[in-house]
């Protein structure tokens, strides 16, 4: 089957979606890399096979040498029994067997992608031991015949199997490089700028998404670890809006913010307002707000699948900026990012409200007793919370390329490491935090592999806990 | 319907070596959190750094005992880097730190610059490292079935396995049975109700924290061991999620309790077959795809755990009064 079977949408013919197209040669290269799932969601045919005592699987997942999945790839599998399998749109494929034994796997290389071959053509069929009640997984790396890096030989009953649950797909700006981010191994002062770039681009969105997560400490003591279900919200409801419904982008951002307040509102009044008059304490909060993180997790994966989705689908068009290329998705973002920071700065600075706020963050009983309504306070900052977290969503949709179903979670730390090193519970100390975590985050890449980057800012947030632990901006006082 | 079918497979869950794995697990974490308090969102990276310590030191040619101590050793060095800085600090710091330490494990587990140690995302396949395990089966090559399961004698997924699990579950038992009731495990209990209490008892509260944490630790990690034996170590399906379904156990059975962590695990693991395969025999695939439904069945356990922790914190054997949730 030709890879024309991957059902590639037209782009909407707004007027954002043409203009964006006319000039999509320049980044193609940078982009290349990039998974581009176009799986309608919901509609995707899943099929899985868990073994139980009287079965087994055989299964495996077939990549292009790209990495891209390799959908309709046929396989046939004889030995005990006869049966066969396809992959699907993730490049899985699986097939049930009821009797134990040595069974032959063979790949029909007709159906194999344009161009690709497999890159161990000896290995093909290959003899696979299955044991009832197990997984055997089996690899076929697509590639080079001549390849010198030998692919690991599968074929055994305990080869990695395709993990189970919810486990499928790429981690979003963890295992793909992000945009305006560069490979190569030596450190010259242009990589040092664009990745500096990348990084600041990085941090301001990240403070979009976790000033939410601040204010909210602050003003309730709750540690939220289902803040970033609502940056994945953002990026799916721009998703739905653009993809599914047509809205042009602009307005299906709007929308997306409307959603993100609403859940914010929707939360505080149903569920944490609520869990507060209970007096339930911070700790349990806390584990409901994994418990409610896990929920709207999976719920996304029901309704959106594994795989990744794109808001936009044609590609970014990139601008020269001095020394830097900069795509103008980021850089709208960037200046978005810093225009709603500068306004949420100025509410917490200069409004009677957000004065409020601030009092209620330094000492609720005291605030309350002034005269301050702390619960209307606390409804305003989940509502404001939300919003925020929804916009620094659909940009970081935009600046990861994709958005999926686990796009927060994969930040949720980053975040917690942002408002950590800025200062639990103070909202400029996000901000700051943020900046010094996006810039160590895209900088990390000149000296760490790319996919250990994250790692680098969670290990300063331990560092952080051990010698500052109130952060930069916060006081010693609210902790021990 | 097939209802014998279903039947067996969800009691075959009851004591699958997974469930027990993940009793382990839950048992150590209980004495983090059910003993002495401690908030540990980590549980996953301990089980991950005891798999990789073992597995690492097996294909690297090491005997069983060896790669056991290594799993410890790993398991011990990382609670102590965990510990130094958090455990001065209130209990949500640890709850951060202990997650973004976990994370650090797997993120660096899969990393491809370390593809030659730890196999990166693809991970190491099960049959390097377990045939030491396997060799010290006595009971043979082939398969025995007992009543309607049948398994392999020895290899991978096997009684032996099952058997060792369960034994190694049962010790854990007992060791916090008899720790509950020991001057050292009260101190820990009165940690846990009140650390300024105890501090001014002149008990040095830091080291008696660390301990419990070292303790839980190297359990934890026993529980990754068991956990990959009948699988392949892979570091994505050991991340956050796994920590969680870990605090589901132990807080679904009842923290603070003994056999808790036990009952959580046998219940959590069968509800979820029972979820699954009754829905694939009753569910059309037009209504809910296969993938669906296993997303369903953790759909549930998140709601299961937020109605857990508000309606009924205790779980189903813990004593309210016993224990109280709370940062102090």
């Amino acid at each position: 089957m030709p890879p024309a079977a991957i059902p590639r949408r037209r782009p909407t013919a707004s007027r954002t979606a043409t203009r964006r197209r006319s000039g999509l040669t320049g980044v193609l290269l940078a982009l290349g890399a990039l998974v581009v799932l176009l799986a309608p969601p919901a509609a995707a045919e899943a099929t899985s096979c868990s073994p139980t005592p009287t079965t087994a699987c055989l299964s495996g997942t077939i990549r292009t040498a790209d990495g891209d999945p390799a959908v309709g790839v046929e396989l046939s599998i004889t030995g005990p029994e006869e049966t066969s399998a396809v992959t699907g749109e993730d490049g899985r494929w699986f097939a049930e067997v009821s009797a134990a034994g040595a069974y032959e796997v063979a790949v029909d290389e007709e159906t194999l992608p344009a161009g690709e071959t497999l890159r161990d053509p000896a290995a093909n069929p290959r003899t696979v031991t299955v044991t009832l009640g197990s997984s055997a997984g089996t690899l076929f790396p697509l590639g080079e015949p001549s390849a010198p890096s030998a692919p690991p030989a599968g074929g055994s009953p305990d080869a990695p199997a395709p993990p189970g649950d919810g486990e499928v797909g790429l981690e979003p700006g963890l295992d793909a490089p992000t945009q305006g981010s560069t490979g190569g191994s030596a450190i010259t002062w242009g990589r040092v700028a664009q990745q500096a770039t990348a990084g600041i681009i990085f941090g301001t969105l990240l403070a979009l998404a976790s000033v939410g997560l601040s204010l909210i400490f602050g003003t309730t003591g709750l540690s939220n670890f289902a803040h970033a279900e609502m940056v994945t919200l953002g990026g799916l409801a721009a998703y739905v809006f653009v993809q599914i419904v047509g809205v042009p982008l602009l307005p299906a951002v709007l929308l997306a913010v409307l959603v993100g307040a609403l859940a914010g509102w929707v939360q505080d009044a149903g569920m944490w307002k609520p869990l507060r008059k209970r007096r339930v304490g911070l700790t349990q909060q806390l584990i409901v707000t994994i418990g409610l993180a896990i929920t709207v997790q999976y719920v996304f994966q029901f309704f959106f699948g594994g795989g990744s989705l794109r808001i936009v689908r044609a590609n970014p068009t990139t601008i020269p900026l001095g020394p830097v290329f900069i795509t103008t998705q980021s850089l709208i973002g960037l200046v978005v990012g810093l225009l709603v920071l500068g306004a949420v700065a100025y509410f917490l600075v200069g409004t009677r409200t957000g004065r409020a706020t601030r009092a209620v963050s330094d000492n609720p009983a005291l605030a309350a007793a002034s005269g301050i309504a702390v619960d209307r306070i606390i409804r305003l900052v989940w509502t404001i919370g939300g919003a925020l977290a929804a916009l620094g969503g659909v940009f970081l949709g935009l600046y990861f390329n994709a958005t999926s179903w686990n796009m927060g979670a994969t930040i949720l730390l980053l975040m917690f490491a942002a408002v950590t090193l800025g200062g639990l519970g103070t909202a400029f100390g996000a901000l700051v935090g943020s900046l010094v975590i996006g810039l160590v985050v895209e900088l990390s890449n000149l000296v760490i592999p790319s996919d250990m980057r994250y790692a680098g800012a969670l290990v300063i947030l331990i560092l952080v806990l051990l010698l500052r632990p109130q952060g930069i901006l916060g006081r010693a006082e609210r902790i021990g | 319907m097939d209802f014998e079918r279903i039947l067996v497979t969800v009691a075959g869950e009851l004591f699958a070596p997974t469930t027990a794995a993940y009793a382990l697990a839950a048992i150590g974490l209980n004495i983090h959190f059910g003993l002495t308090g401690l908030l540990n969102f980590g549980q996953a990276g301990f089980m991950l750094l005891g798999a990789y310590g073992f597995a690492i030191s097996t294909i690297a040619g090491w005997p069983i005992w060896a790669a056991l101590l290594v799993a410890v050793a790993c398991s011990t060095v990382f609670a102590l880097i965990l510990g130094i800085p958090t455990l001065k600090l209130r209990g949500d710091y640890l709850a951060i730190v202990t997650i973004a330490a976990a994370e650090i494990v797997r993120i660096v587990g899969r990393s491809t610059a370390l593809t030659n140690v730890t196999g990166a995302s693809s991970g190491l396949r099960g049959d390097s490292y377990k045939q030491t395990f396997h060799a010290l089966s006595p009971f043979g090559e082939g398969s025995t079935t007992i009543g309607p399961f049948t398994y392999s004698n020895s290899f991978s997924n096997s009684w032996w396995l099952r058997v060792v699990a369960w034994v190694v579950v049962a010790l854990a038992c007992l060791l916090v049975w008899r720790l509950m009731r020991s001057p050292w495990g009260r101190v820990l209990k009165g940690i846990r109700e009140d650390e300024d209490a105890v501090r001014s008892l002149g008990k040095n509260v830091y080291a008696y924290k660390m301990q419990a944490l070292i303790l839980g630790g190297v359990i934890g990690s026993l529980a990754g061991i068991l956990y990959v034996l009948p699988r392949a170590v892979q570091p994505d399906s050991m991340g956050r999620p796994m920590t969680f379904w870990v605090w589901t156990i132990l807080l679904l059975g009842g923290a603070a309790t003994v056999f808790g962590p036990v009952l959580g695990a046998m219940l959590f693991w069968s509800v979820l077959m029972l979820i699954r395969v009754v829905g694939r025999a009753v569910i059309p695939s037009s209504v809910m795809s296969t993938a669906q439904i296993e997303q369903f069945g953790w759909i549930i356990v998140g709601v299961t755990l937020m109605l857990l922790v508000i309606f009924r914190p205790q779980g189903i054997l813990g004593d309210k009064k016993e224990l109280a949730i709370n940062v102090r």
